[in-house]
Formats: C-alpha cells, sequence, structure tokens
C-alpha cells in the first residue's frame, strides 16, 4: 500500500498529463503483481467496494478519538477520511502495512462484522498517508483525475514505443484485474492477450478541424456530408461476449444508458452520436448531460431524457473487421444491416446531398437547430484508421456565436499557467445597470495575450479572495462560444457551451459591452424548457 | 511564593516581567525587551534596549539594520544567569530556529518559562530545546490539534529527492520561510547527499549569510536570478512561498512546484496554493511534542500564547494541568510556516 498511496499522494496534486504520465509508468514498473494490476483498476476507476460505509469510519473514530478534539480537527480538515487518517492515534505493532492484495481479498472474503477491526489495525500499522488511501479505498471514494486513456498511455510507455497506447486499448477490455497477462505482454515476458469474444473498445478514427486554406484544395466529389450532431460520440460494441456501451475515449458508459444496451440485440461494432430524442427532435446538449456521470439511471430519467444513437459507421459486422473498407463501402454495408436488422432507438445519420464545396457551405451556416454543431466531410475512400490520420475525415463547425462581455474575475492558473491569472470569469449588463457573471474562459488567447491580461489584471485589482482577484469593470472580451442555453445552475439563468476568448476588445468601453437580453434571445432550448416545467 | 500572574502580566505591548521591568517579544517598540527569536512578528523595530541570544541579535540586524534592532543590545549565552530588576533572568534553546531562546525567570522561588516558538525534532541548524522545570510554562501552540504530526524531516526530503530523480529535466523550487526554514531545509539536503549547488531567490541570501557567519555551513548557493534556464534544469530553487508561483517562477525550467511547511499535512492548504509537492516540514512543535513538553517541563499551570488554543488546553485539563489562554495578538505563524500570499521582503 506504501507504494500506492504515494503514487495517490502525488497524482492528486500533479496537474501536468505528462507528470502524471510518468509517476504512473513508475508505479506499474517498479510495483509487483498481482498489487499493481489491482492498482492500475484503483486509478481507472474498476474497483468498487461497498463493503465499509463512511458511518464505518466514524465508528472507529468515536471508539479512539476524543469526540471534542476530533469535531474540532473535523471541523478543520473538512474531510472524514483526510482526518481520521491524520489524527488516528496508532497503537503500537509490529505488522506491516497491508499490501492492496490483502485489502482487495480480505474485503472480499471478511463478514462484515469484522470489518471494524481488520480496518482498525491496517490503520494501526500504517502512516497517515497510507491511512488515507486505505480509507478512501475501501470507502469507495477514491478520486484520482487519471482518466483510464491516461492509464493506457503510461502503460504502453513501459514498452518504450514497442507497444502502442491504442494496442493497449484493444486487448483492454478484455482484460481483468490483476492484469497479469498484460503486464507480462508489455514487459515482453508473454504474447499479446487474444481479446477473442471479448466486447473491447477499439480506438476511434477522428477528424481534423477544416480550416479556410484547406477548403480550397477539397475536390467535393471526393467527399461525404453528414450532420456533425451535438452529443457525445459513442462506440457500441456487442459480440457473443458481451454488449457494451463506450464513451470515445473508450470509457464503459454501459451503466447510464441500459435503453441503449438492452436495444443491442445483433454483433456488430457500430460508431454513432448518443443523444436524447424526443418524439424524433433531438434534444439540446442540456438534456444529455442529465444522463451522463451518472452510474445509474432511474425510471423518470428514462423518461425524461429518452437516449438515442445517430450511427454513421460500422466497423464489425458479426465478427468480421470491415475497418480496412473504404468509407463508401462501409456504409453501404451499414444501410444494409440497419434495413435488415432494424434496431431499436437507432436510426443512420443521414448523408447530406450537395454539388460544391460553397454549397455545403451554405447548408452549414443555415443550420442553426441546437442539435447541429456543423458538419463532418469524409472521404469516400477512406479506410476506418485509428488517431487522426491527415486529409481523411475533416469536421467543419459552423460559426460560433459571440458576445461583447465584461471581465469581472481572474483566476490563476495551474500547472505552467499557475504564475498567470488565466481563467476569465466575464458578465453582461443587466437591465437594471448590475453586470451579472455569465460564463467562465480559460483558452482562446496566445501566449503574448495572456502576459498582457494578466498584467491588466494585476494592475487593475479591486479585491482578492484566495487566488482570485475581482477587477475593474473596464475590459471587455469578446467571447465566442458554440451555443446557450437555460440553465437554473447559473446566476445569470444561461450557460455557454465551450466559451472562450475570441478578441481582447481594448478599444471598446465597457459601458458598451453586449446586454443579458442579447445573449438570451441566442437561447436554444427555451420552449424545451417551458415545454419540462409543464411535465 | 508569589504566583507568576502576579508579576507576569499580559499588556497590550505583550508580555510584561513586572519585578524586571522588561517585555518579552513585545509586538510594539518598548524601552527594554527580551526577545525569544528573529521572526518578525516576535522581533519587532525600535525598541531602546534589547536582550537575547547572539544568534538572535546577529539575525535582527540583518533584517531590521543596526539602530531599529536596538539602539543597545546585549548578549546572554545559554544558561548565564543575570539579574534585571528583582528577577533573575536566563535562556535556554528553543531549537524553532537559529538563536531561538526560552526565557527563564525566577522571582522570589517562583519560576515561569516564556518558551517562544519551539519544536522538538533535532534541527541542524540551531541548537535543541532544552526542557526547563517551572511553575508556569507559556507555549504557542500553532499545531496544537491532533491531526498535526508532522513526519520525520528526512522522510520530507527523501521525497523531494525521489521526485527529483522522476523529473530530472524540471526546476523543483520549494517555497520556504526566509528565516530558519530556508537554511534547514539547506541542512537537511546536504544530510541527505545533495552536494549540487542550490539555487536561491534574492529575499533568501542575507540571511542565509548570517547563518554561514554563525557556523552552519551552506554548501555552494547561487543566486536563482542570475542562472539561465538552462542552469535550472534539473536543479534544486529556494524561494519565498509568495513567489513560487508568481511570476518570479516563470524563469524556472517546468517548475514543480513544492512548499515545505506544517501546513501542508492538510490537502486543502497545498491545493489553494497550487503546489505540486507538499513537503511536511516545520520548525513549531507538533501536536504530540507540545503534548509530550508540557509533561516535561511538569508545570502545574501552562498559558497558551497564540494558536489553537482550546484542543491543547482542552487536552491538558485532562490530565490536571491548568491551562490558561492568553490570546496575544500580533503573533501570525501563519507566516512564518509560508503561508503569507506574498514574497516575503
Ligand atoms: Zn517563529
Ligand atoms: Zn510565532
Amino acid at each position: 500500500m506504501i507504494a500506492f498511496a504515494d503514487l495517490l499522494e502525488r497524482l492528486v496534486f500533479t496537474p501536468g498529463r505528462n507528470a502524471k504520465i510518468a509517476l504512473l509508468r513508475r508505479y506499474f514498473a517498479s510495483e509487483p503483481d498481482p498489487d499493481r494490476g489491482i492498482g492500475l483498476a484503483a486509478v481507472t476507476g474498476e474497483l468498487a467496494f461497498t463493503a465499509a460505509k463512511p458511518g464505518l469510519i466514524r465508528e472507529l473514530a468515536a471508539a479512539r478519538t476524543d469526540p471534542e478534539l476530533f469535531a474540532w480537527s473535523y471541523d478543520y480538515v473538512g474531510d472524514l477520511a483526510e482526518t481520521v487518517a491524520l489524527m488516528w492515534p496508532g497503537k503500537p505493532t509490529n505488522a506491516a502495512p497491508p499490501s492492496l492484495t490483502e485489502v482487495v481479498e480480505t474485503l472480499e472474503t471478511a463478514p462484515k462484522s469484522e470489518l471494524p477491526g481488520i480496518v482498525a489495525g491496517w490503520l494501526d500499522a500504517s502512516e497517515p498517508s497510507v491511512r488515507l488511501a486505505l480509507l478512501k479505498l475501501i470507502t469507495g471514494a477514491l478520486r484520482v483525475g487519471v482518466s483510464a486513456r491516461l492509464a493506457k498511455v503510461a502503460l504502453a510507455e513501459m514498452t518504450d514505443g514497442r507497444v502502442a497506447p491504442d494496442d493497449v486499448e484493444e486487448v483492454w477490455h478484455g482484460l481483468a484485474p490483476p492484469y497479469a497477462a498484460l503486464f507480462a505482454w508489455l514487459e515482453g515476458r508473454g504474447v499479446r492477450p487474444d481479446p477473442a469474444d471479448a466486447p473491447v473498445f477499439r480506438p476511434p478514427m477522428l477528424a481534423h478541424p477544416l480550416e479556410p486554406q484547406d477548403r480550397v484544395s477539397l475536390d467535393a466529389r471526393d467527399y461525404r456530408a453528414e450532420w456533425k450532431w451535438d452529443g457525445i460520440r459513442v462506440q457500441l460494441v456487442a459480440t457473443p461476449g458481451g454488449k457494451r456501451l463506450y464513451s470515445r475515449s473508450g470509457d464503459d458508459i454501459s451503466g447510464a444508458f441500459p435503453e441503449i444496451v438492452d436495444a443491442m440485440n445483433f454483433e456488430a461494432v457500430l460508431d454513432g452520436e448518443l443523444l436524447v430524442i424526443r418524439e424524433g427532435e433531438v434534444a439540446p446538449f442540456a438534456d444529455l448531460q442529465q444522463r451522463l456521470n451518472r452510474k445509474g439511471v432511474t425510471a423518470k430519467m428514462l423518461r425524461d431524457f429518452p437516449a438515442g444513437i445517430r450511427l454513421y459507421d460500422m466497423l464489425f459486422e458479426g465478427s468480421e473487421d470491415i475497418r480496412p473498407l473504404p468509407f463508401d463501402a462501409r456504409r453501404a454495408r451499414l444501410e444494409a444491416w440497419h434495413a435488415r436488422v432494424r434496431p431499436r432507438l437507432m436510426a443512420l445519420s443521414p448523408l447530406i446531398a450537395f454539388d460544391s464545396i460553397e454549397d455545403l457551405s451554405a447548408i452549414r451556416d443555415d443550420a442553426r437547430a441546437a442539435s447541429i454543431e456543423g458538419l463532418m466531410l469524409k472521404r469516400g475512400d477512406s479506410a476506418y484508421v485509428p488517431g487522426r490520420p491527415k486529409g481523411q475525415w475533416w469536421k467543419w463547425k459552423r460559426d460560433p456565436l459571440t458576445i461583447d462581455a465584461v471581465l469581472m474575475y481572474a483566476q490563476r492558473g495551474h500547472g505552467k499557467r499557475s504564475s498567470f491569472y488565466s481563467d476569465y470569469t466575464f458578465g453582461l449588463w443587466r437591465e437594471d445597470g448590475e453586470l451579472v457573471p455569465v460564463g467562465k474562459a480559460y483558452f482562446g488567447f496566445t501566449d503574448a495575450e495572456l502576459a498582457m491580461l494578466d498584467r491588466w489584471v494585476r494592475n487593475h485589482t479591486t479585491a482578492r479572495f484566495g487566488p482570485v482577484r475581482e477587477v475593474e469593470r473596464a475590459m471587455v472580451l469578446e467571447v465566442a462560444f458554440d451555443a446557450a442555453q437555460l440553465s437554473t445552475r447559473h446566476k445569470s439563468g444561461v450557460a455557454l457551451r465551450f466559451p472562450r476568448i475570441a478578441r481582447i476588445r481594448t478599444d471598446k468601453p465597457a459601458a458598451e459591452a453586449d446586454r443579458l437580453e442579447t445573449l438570451m434571445r441566442l437561447v436554444e432550448n427555451r420552449a424545451a424548457e417551458a415545454g419540462a416545467a409543464v411535465a | 511564593m508569589p504566583h507568576p500572574k502576579t508579576w507576569l502580566k499580559v499588556c497590550p505591548q505583550g508580555l510584561y516581567c513586572e519585578p524586571g521591568g522588561f517585555f518579552i517579544d513585545p509586538t510594539r517598540a518598548v524601552d527594554r525587551a527580551v526577545i525569544t527569536h528573529a521572526h518578525s512578528d516576535h522581533a519587532r523595530p525600535g525598541h531602546r534596549a534589547v536582550l537575547a541570544s547572539a544568534g538572535t541579535l546577529a539575525l535582527m540586524r540583518a533584517r531590521l539594520g543596526e539602530g531599529p534592532a536596538g539602539l543597545t543590545q546585549q548578549a546572554l549565552g545559554w544558561g548565564e544567569r543575570l539579574r534585571m530588576g528583582e528577577v533573575t533572568l536566563w535562556l535556554e534553546p528553543a531549537g524553532h530556529v537559529l538563536g531561538s531562546a526560552q526565557v527563564a525567570m525566577e522571582y522570589r522561588g517562583s519560576r515561569a518559562v516564556v518558551s517562544g516558538d519551539y519544536k522538538r525534532t533535532p534541527d541542524p541548524t540551531c541548537d535543541p530545546f532544552v526542557p526547563i522545570p517551572c511553575d508556569v510554562f507559556v507555549t504557542e501552540a500553532t499545531f496544537a490539534l491532533p491531526v498535526f504530526r508532522h513526519p520525520p524531516p528526512d522522510h520530507e526530503i527523501a521525497r523531494l529527492l525521489a521526485s527529483r530523480a522522476l523529473f530530472p529535466e524540471r526546476t523543483h523550487v520549494v517555497g520556504c520561510y526566509a528565516l530558519g526554514k530556508c537554511q534547514r531545509l539547506i541542512a537537511l539536503l546536504r544530510g541527505a547527499g545533495w552536494h549540487e549547488p542550490i539555487y536561491l531567490h534574492g529575499a533568501l541570501a542575507a540571511l542565509c549569510a548570517v547563518y554561514e557567519q554563525q557556523g552552519v555551513a551552506l554548501g555552494e548557493l547561487r543566486a536563482a536570478t542570475a542562472a539561465a534556464k538552462d542552469q535550472l534544469k534539473g536543479a534544486i530553487v529556494l524561494a519565498p512561498p509568495g513567489a513560487i508561483t508568481d511570476r518570479w517562477a516563470r524563469r524556472l525550467a517546468e517548475p514543480v512546484v513544492a512548499l515545505a511547511s506544517g501546513w501542508m499535512r492538510v490537502r486543502q492548504r497545498a491545493r489553494s496554493r497550487g503546489v505540486e509537492l507538499p513537503l511536511v516540514i516545520s520548525d513549531h512543535a507538533d501536536w504530540d511534542e507540545l503534548n509530550a513538553t508540557v509533561d516535561e517541563v511538569g508545570a502545574p499551570e501552562v498559558w497558551v500564547t497564540h494558536g489553537r488554543e482550546e484542543a491543547l488546553i482542552h487536552c491538558i485539563t485532562q490530565r490536571g494541568v491548568r491551562g490558561r489562554a492568553l490570546r496575544l495578538v500580533g503573533y501570525s505563524d501563519e507566516d512564518d510556516e509560508g503561508l503569507s500570499e506574498e514574497a516575503a521582503a
């Protein structure tokens, strides 16, 4: 547990992606089996313990600590597990801290009544950082901030380039903790694990943004066009070994969308967009958000936010890997398959007819529906290649919406940006003359613009709250965003999708910045929201 | 035998020893001051006569300048008895920073000890704390909560060096208070086998020089400001806490930001400062040390100057020791433990 606790401690405070990868890599390379495999499962969220509840931690604390000292300490620290980890009055013991394997095996087999005594013994044998890792682990509250993808990149790095992250991805979902076969393969001691019939995730093919200079060289005849939906891209995998719904990054989100998994009565691997669809109408992204990041789902959510799929590609038909086929051939297979199988909740994402790129440009400008972000262009002869191959697929987002907003607060960034005020809260004028915050942006500017904004913030601070500075209402920022949606979670009542700084408007006086009502006119889900309120 | 409360009093300026005619660590300029140690909240400028250890006086002169550090200065060696009015006074080491002292006072057979800030963990840059049996023990309570148990400093230095080994291209910048923590970190690093030059923010250099003059060897120190970015790759740089995430730090190569402070024990404290590598190294007694010290000096009554007095008093009361909160204002150990927001001057 000591190395694992060290790893967690560092990961929790490390903002940089590369640094996280280095920490994970060192852990995987230096810890023995099966501990490292269990550690891997723990950081990727595949270990779920329910045996111990926070109540158990409270009981342990009550048995060992003075109630007043505990109350003061908890009040100061603010986190139950951390308070107990820090103030635990250890009884002298010769026992070593438990290994991860021991913890996991014990939790699976020990009778519940014995748990408090076992955990107390572990705490006695451990240092505070190990105690904290232990308490967070057994109560299922380990939040590490490491995506499954990042762990796979770290695993691939163990091989110094012999195995790519996408190769790890391809075998990943056929494996289970403690991943002994995976580590043997990565260390060159074993063969590549065979996913066989397991419903594994296939790394997706991605598109490049279409820039104006790319557009001139495109020959319209080479390309097919589809809508770019404002949902989340998913991979539907149904094999004899199981059914899974994966996000674009390879996270298994089957649990949150049981109705989709239920509808997957076929053998295929499909690429499509997950959306909330009511009576054939695609709802805005905010509705889909109600369903995301949840482990389970209620009957009410299934009814209020019904999910559906728009299919746009096929990777496997039956057990046949059709990724090497050109797009046109895969599309034909997908259409024929769809007509034959007629899967519930799944429609084809239509191909859009066009004659020229100018033609498409007009179609894109007209597409103002909330559910559409723009267009996708795919070469008719493109094979399905993981990653972002050049010149094959393009995403052509519609032009963003913009507002001129006033900078209100600035906050220090993280990592490389921790010496800069780089997170900006901006607001719009309300009719009564008050400035209300409408969003936060932390990208879109160049390094030079960041340096300029940072200097401006420091010279125009009116108040400070920890890492946040309130500034004079004198700096106008042109903020670009993809959509505006009503939101009860924001003070202004509106939430922006992908806000970013488009321009710094030093030429514009703050009084001439936009009004909140201007933004409200751009809101897309007013009707939908009203409908939901009635229901 | 007069109870110490009849002759050691809390005044607006601080603790006043009436029959001796002097203040201890007064927060405003006074005629006669006895100073426990040179941290800015304890050693203020402008007193007429100042009595302290030689180390403290040297640090005060470097920090405050000749005149403001006391018009007349008197150095007292450890254990050397001095008659002040009707009081016999002497100093013993407090183990907090170079020169830090406890002030022991005897008046008509009654003895009080003002410990100032102190710690019990060995520190290569200052003399170790000496427990003095007394009738009233006056203590700080900066870390007086059972969540504060400082790990061995070697353990934290090993974590710093392990991080340096994992990220050999990055600068490790460690935020630390200019007086005490900085020099202790250097000495700990040297003790752990780090013999490379250590780079310093400009605000730290002067006090390091005083330590060296007082016989504390610190090895090769260089100015970080004068170094090229390339030179700082893989280097260990020390800077005031306010500088580590500020503009100054932009000169460093992809810095790993560390902060050495007892407050780093609590995650939220580390996170709110944007620290990537929190190092729990403190110059103050932790919870166990505070309690053990109270027991060791055997005083039937303990006065708490500043910090979290309620938990300490609650705990010693259960052991039959009378506790009294003095609630002295003007002492800020958030600062000398590295939590002030701006760079220390
Ligand atoms: Zn101090
Ligand atoms: Zn102090």
